[in-house]
């Protein structure tokens, strides 16, 4: 260490150089990767188009750089190939040998897969929360939350992988990647955000902010099983012709990135106000855990004009739960304050998810624009959708701005991002829900 | 602060105009003309745009809609304020680029090498440390070299000290890139601005105003607008629609604009050879092509091509789109069928969106052909899956099993079938109110057990269409139900049917029994058949609701339901002898008394009670059609596209640059060690555009590298 002279001074580099960091498990990773996408490209590459070959080629240095980024997604990505290469060998072509097939009825048939995605996600909100109340079992309870969410978003993209070849199974002209409509968004939705928040805890090195941000996982998969038990949206649906293209596998992930990360940066500025306001006493203080609650309870008011239907308690229970949650976080408001991490990191996460949100999010928009002018005849027609995606990336544009150029955090900024969480949902749900446009895939 | 966020500062001009440069190049100003685009966006998805002004009256109220107009809240994003707005955000980021654009120009070309050692002090990223054995010129060019290594651009700069030695400065800034960022991604904006503006309808209206153009707003043959509406092909910039039928050319599209339109004529035709729609068997449409040929007006020269959805064709600068489809005047041919008693039948023939004169003696009404449907693809499946379920039982597993497995499956099975063709029409009365019909031209099989024609009207286009049900007879035609209607119109032979149906089942031996019988059967079918009434002031006309009124005003309540029980089988077995007698009319064998013309006679009767209701004379039953599609394109010239699409990539590329490139610069000063020979003092300070963790981490990184400093909390 002591030695200073020039022949140590040249071969020292400042930044070790990227590729002399890979280890083995990094390049037999990149051998898969190569091999799997090739054989795909060379057995499949009569049935796709140039442009879809020009993403499946493109997808191959991307996920070799996504593993090489962090690791984990690198084991992620081999179990996710591995369990879905299962389930479409136990296929053998017969989509009727879902129902027979010991391992695809209960396991990697998309369905099934999807279902036990929404029960681990729900554990795993559990456990985190578990600890924040477990005492000197805290950081076991809360390891065994990060796990088991990990395990769903193994299964979540399982059953994704599945699902699509499920599509292909029902017919040469149906199949299609699962983005194509609302059910199969939200699972991408839930996975995403998951994904998201799985790194910024190890980067960050704490886990309590997973209680947090499971809980509008959990939010989305309340509602993913009620649009699945009552509507009975899960089924397979071929692509209206406007769908048909592959600006389809750009356009919708990039969006889900931008709408996920949106989500998770309003649950950590969530908890950074809950941070800020653990011994506040007055009870008009504590207006977000309030606003929480009146808004979740209100959710189901959004859908009173099905509530004649079956399903309509569904959503009384719904509220039930977001009303025992919030009063749960009112009271043991002190002891979540005390886990969690010091108000800047919460700041710098908030801001990293925001960051990557919005810098997808505009990818996603010009995306859509470029779609736009080749299925709609213009690459902006100021559809609902089109314009709630600009007061979107408004909103947060003006959120960077203020950050970056004029210094904003702490307070102000958590509320401003907790607010951008009501606009983003707004234009994610709300325009299907509430307006008519071009963007009609999602209806309600 | 590297970036001012103040307005540009004039020191020319009246202190008026200097004041106005200065806000519009703010940031507060952009800030506040974003969030006026933000609200205004929002009131555009929320108030429908581009309505007739009667559906705002409708809504709103005359007020409001007023106030909408005038604000022109109908078509906010081609208002004029609304643009005005956009081209102030242009000027106001153009004047924000220009003002930093030296300031960044100058920081990118400096290192900042001058910098006094005091004023190193005052950052809050700084280290000090001793490095033992190397002088300050060895520590320099090592770390120097380091740095220039790892990406960073670094200068070295000797300075002479008090004792005759000398001290050593490494200035270094790396991430430039972040500044680059903020460039592009501003420049983006006002690109993205322009090319939309240009794209927009500006350059049209611009037309109207300075070139002698005018709004067309009347109606008729496209061939005999007057030029004065007609634009130019030259014209740089629209967006129209333009509708070709099968077979035939047009060339002129149409400019929708608020208050009538105007004419683009193209520079060459467009020939719909066909129109193909494709269908999944879900009746989901898959495929909308359009096989054309492109006729070009100048050299005549022929393009063939295919446009289909997401893939459009491109000719001489216009993108030509598939937009939707219509029909391009398919002829049919209806036979009208007898609702009322005093209508007879006939036929006529028009074609879809003509119009024809049907009279029926007094009563004149217009039948405007509308749709012709030829695939009509229906949900049969029962809602609550499988009619002996108990709807009652939570059946969780089933709910569960239903689920699992692959996703092909649903808990409400669909039978989806294809119940063929469709005539959709118009008959409007003398006062000009319509009525809109649907009838399907085979008969479908419903679940009643025997096929029905379906027989749909409607008051309102909001409104679902609800059905009559006219049963197919034995030869599969209306024919049997039209003749049974027409037999019970007839005062003679509903007095034969009841004298058969005496005859069949009264009892010889006993007279007055069957006199009564007789009564009573005459009775109920005259009161079916509607020439008696039920009442004085009866509301009903004839079939099973005359009889229900006629029951309420004669019998007690509580004999009601046996009462009521007994007529309906004397009557159905009456209807059935009129059946047969019409039937015997048309030289057709009778129905034998079997359970496939009960069925038949159930619905025949259901379907003469309702028919009551139809509120026209006629039905008109699609006999033959010769279907002609159209195609409708969407046409554009947008020339401004690309220098959007340019506009997107250095957004892109610089909002990467401004989230992901942090601006860093870095000091440090090495002087000759005080109490040591041959060692030299370092002092490292960072400077940073913006705060967050990742700089901490990279200081604590550069101190180790470059000055072998330790932390604790060091990975």
């Amino acid at each position: 260490m002591t030695t200073t002279t020039s022949t140590t001074t040249t071969t020292l580099t400042l930044n070790e150089s990227w590729l002399s960091r890979r280890n083995a498990f990094d390049w037999v990773f990149a051998l898969l990767v190569l091999a799997g996408g090739l054989f795909a490209f060379v057995r499949y590459a009569h049935a796709m188009d140039v442009y879809e070959k020009v993403i499946l080629l493109g997808t191959m240095p991307a996920a070799i750089w996504l593993g090489w980024f962090w690791r984990p997604l690198a084991v992620l990505g081999l179990v996710v190939a591995g369990a879905s290469l299962l389930g479409i060998a136990s296929y053998q072509g017969d989509l009727g040998r879902a129902d027979t097939v010991f391992w695809l009825k209960y396991f990697l048939s998309s369905q099934s897969a999807i279902l036990w995605m929404s029960v681990l996600f729900f554990m795993s909100t559990v456990f985190y929360w578990l600890g924040f109340f477990g005492g000197s079992q805290s950081d076991a309870l809360e390891a065994l939350g990060s796990r088991i969410a990990w395990t769903a978003v193994a299964l979540a993209l399982t059953g994704t992988m599945v699902r699509w070849y499920e599509s292909h199974l029902l017919g040469p002209d149906i199949g299609h990647i699962p983005v194509s409509n609302l059910y199969e968004v939200f699972v991408l939705f839930c996975w995403i955000t998951t994904l998201f928040y799985l790194y910024y805890e190890s980067r960050y090195g704490t886990r309590t902010l997973g209680a947090f941000v499971m809980l509008v996982v959990s939010a989305a998969v309340g509602f993913l099983l009620w649009y699945t038990l009552v509507r009975d949206a899960h089924q397979i649906q071929p692509l209206v012709p406007a769908l048909q293209s592959w600006w389809m596998k750009l356009h919708v992930p990039a969006n889900f990135i931008g709408y996920g990360t949106f989500a998770l940066s309003a649950m950590v500025a969530f908890a950074y106000l809950i941070k800020q306001q653990a011994g506040e006493t007055r009870w008009y203080r504590l207006t977000p855990i309030w606003l929480l609650g009146v808004a979740l309870c209100f959710v189901p008011v959004a859908f009173r004009q099905r509530a004649q239907e079956a399903g309509g308690s569904y959503w009384v229970v719904y509220a039930a739960i977001s009303a025992l949650i919030a009063a749960g976080i009112l009271l043991g408001r002190k002891r979540i304050a005390a886990r969690l991490p010091a108000p800047q990191v919460l700041d710098d996460v908030m801001y990293k998810a925001i960051a990557v949100g919005f810098a997808f999010f505009t990818i996603a928009t010009v995306l859509g624009a470029l779609w736009a002018a080749d299925a709609w005849g213009g690459y902006w027609s100021w559809d609902p959708k089109e314009t709630w995606a600009l007061i979107v990336w408004l909103n947060y544009a003006a959120w960077l701005h203020m950050r970056l150029v004029k210094g904003l955090r702490g307070t102000v900024a958590a509320w401003w991002a907790l607010a951008g969480l009501a606009v983003t949902t707004f234009a994610f749900l709300g325009v299907n829900m509430f307006l008519s446009g071009l963007h009609s895939y999602g209806t309600l | 602060m590297s970036v001012s966020t103040h307005g540009l500062r004039v020191h020319r001009g009246p202190h008026a105009w200097r004041v106005a440069v200065e806000l519009f190049s703010s940031m507060r100003f952009a800030i506040a003309l974003l969030t006026v685009i933000c609200i205004a966006s929002i009131i555009g998805t929320v108030l429908k745009q581009g309505e007739p002004g009667a559906n705002y009256v409708n809504q709103f109220g005359p007020f409001w809609s007023q106030v909408f107009r005038a604000a022109q809240l109908d078509s906010v994003y081609s208002a004029w304020w609304f643009l005005l707005i956009l081209l102030f955000l242009v000027v106001s980021t153009s004047l924000c680029i220009w003002r930093n654009t030296p300031h960044i120009v100058r920081e990118l070309r400096t290192v900042k090498e001058d910098i006094r050692v005091n004023s190193l002090r005052a950052f809050s990223q700084r280290a000090e440390t001793t490095l033992q054995g190397e002088a300050p010129e060895a520590a320099a060019r090592r770390i120097g070299q380091l740095l220039a290594g790892g990406g960073w651009k670094v200068k070295l700069q000797q300075r002479e000290l008090a004792e005759g030695a000398a001290g050593w400065m490494v200035a270094a800034r790396a991430g430039g890139a972040h500044k680059l960022g903020y460039l592009a991604a501003h420049s983006a904006i006002v690109l993205v601005c322009l090319g939309g503006l240009f794209d927009g309808d500006l350059v049209v209206r611009a037309q109207t105003w300075l070139n002698g153009k005018s709004v067309y707003q009347g109606g008729g043959l496209i061939a005999d607008v007057p030029p004065q509406h007609r634009l130019s092909p030259a014209n740089p910039t629209f967006r129209g629609n333009i509708l070709v039928p099968e077979g035939q050319q047009a060339s002129v599209a149409i400019l929708n604009q608020s208050d009538g339109v105007l004419l683009q004529e193209l520079p060459f035709s467009i020939e719909l050879k066909k129109f193909i729609v494709d269908y999944y068997s879900t009746g989901m449409p898959k495929l909308f092509a359009s096989e054309v040929v492109l006729h070009d007006r100048e050299t005549g020269e022929q393009v063939p091509a295919r446009i289909e959805v997401n893939h459009p064709a491109s000719y001489k600068g216009v993108e030509i789109y598939q937009s939707s489809f219509d029909d391009g005047g398919s002829s049919v041919k209806l036979k009208a069928v007898p609702m009322g008693a005093a209508a007879k039948p006939f036929e006529i023939e028009g074609t879809i969106g003509s119009s024809a004169r049907i009279t029926n003696g007094s009563d004149a009404l217009t039948l405007e052909f509308t749709a012709l449907r030829v695939i009509n693809v229906e949900n049969f499946g029962s809602p609550q899956g499988g009619s002996a379920v108990d709807v009652r039982k939570v059946d969780l597993r089933q709910q569960l099993e239903s689920r699992l497995g692959a996703a092909h499956k649903s808990g409400q099975e669909k039978e989806l079938r294809n119940i063929g063709p469709s005539i959709g029409y118009k008959l409007r009365d003398a006062a000009g109110q319509a009525r809109e019909f649907q009838n399907y031209m085979v008969p479908v099989d419903t679940g009643d057990g025997v096929p029905v024609y379906l027989l749909g009207v409607r008051e309102r286009p909001e409104e679902p269409f609800r059905y009559l049900r006219v049963p197919a007879d034995d030869q599969g035609s209306m024919d049997g139900f039209i003749r049974m209607r027409a037999a019970l119109a007839d005062g003679a032979l509903r007095g034969k049917a009841v004298d058969q149906y005496i005859a069949r089942v009264a009892d010889s031996k006993r007279p007055e029994l069957a006199e009564q019988l007789r009564v009573s059967a005459t009775r109920a079918l005259a009161l079916f058949a509607g020439s008696e009434r039920a009442r004085a002031d009866a509301t009903s006309q004839g079939g099973w609701q005359a009889i229900a009124e006629f029951m309420e005003a004669n019998v007690p309540e509580g004999e009601r339901e046996r009462a009521g029980s007994v007529l309906v089988r004397i009557l159905n077995d009456v209807l059935f002898e009129v059946l047969n007698l019409s039937r015997q009319q048309a030289g057709l064998a009778p129905l034998p008394a079997d359970e496939k013309s009960q069925t038949f006679l159930t619905q025949a009767v259901l379907a003469i009670s309702d028919a009551y209701f139809y509120p026209a004379p006629v039905a008109m039953m699609l006999e033959d059609f010769k279907q002609v599609q159209a195609s409708v394109f969407q046409v554009a010239r947008a020339p401004g596209k690309n220098i959007v699409y340019l506009g997107c990539l250095l957004l892109i590329i610089g909002i990467f640059a401004m989230l992901y490139v942090r601006e860093r610069r870095l000091w440090v000063w090495l002087a000759p060690a005080a109490a040591q020979p041959g060692a030299s003092s370092a002092t490292m300070a960072m400077s940073v555009n913006r705060k967050n963790l990742d700089n901490d981490r990279e200081f604590e990184q550069l101190e180790r590298k470059l000055l072998a400093i330790h932390k604790e909390s060091a990975p």
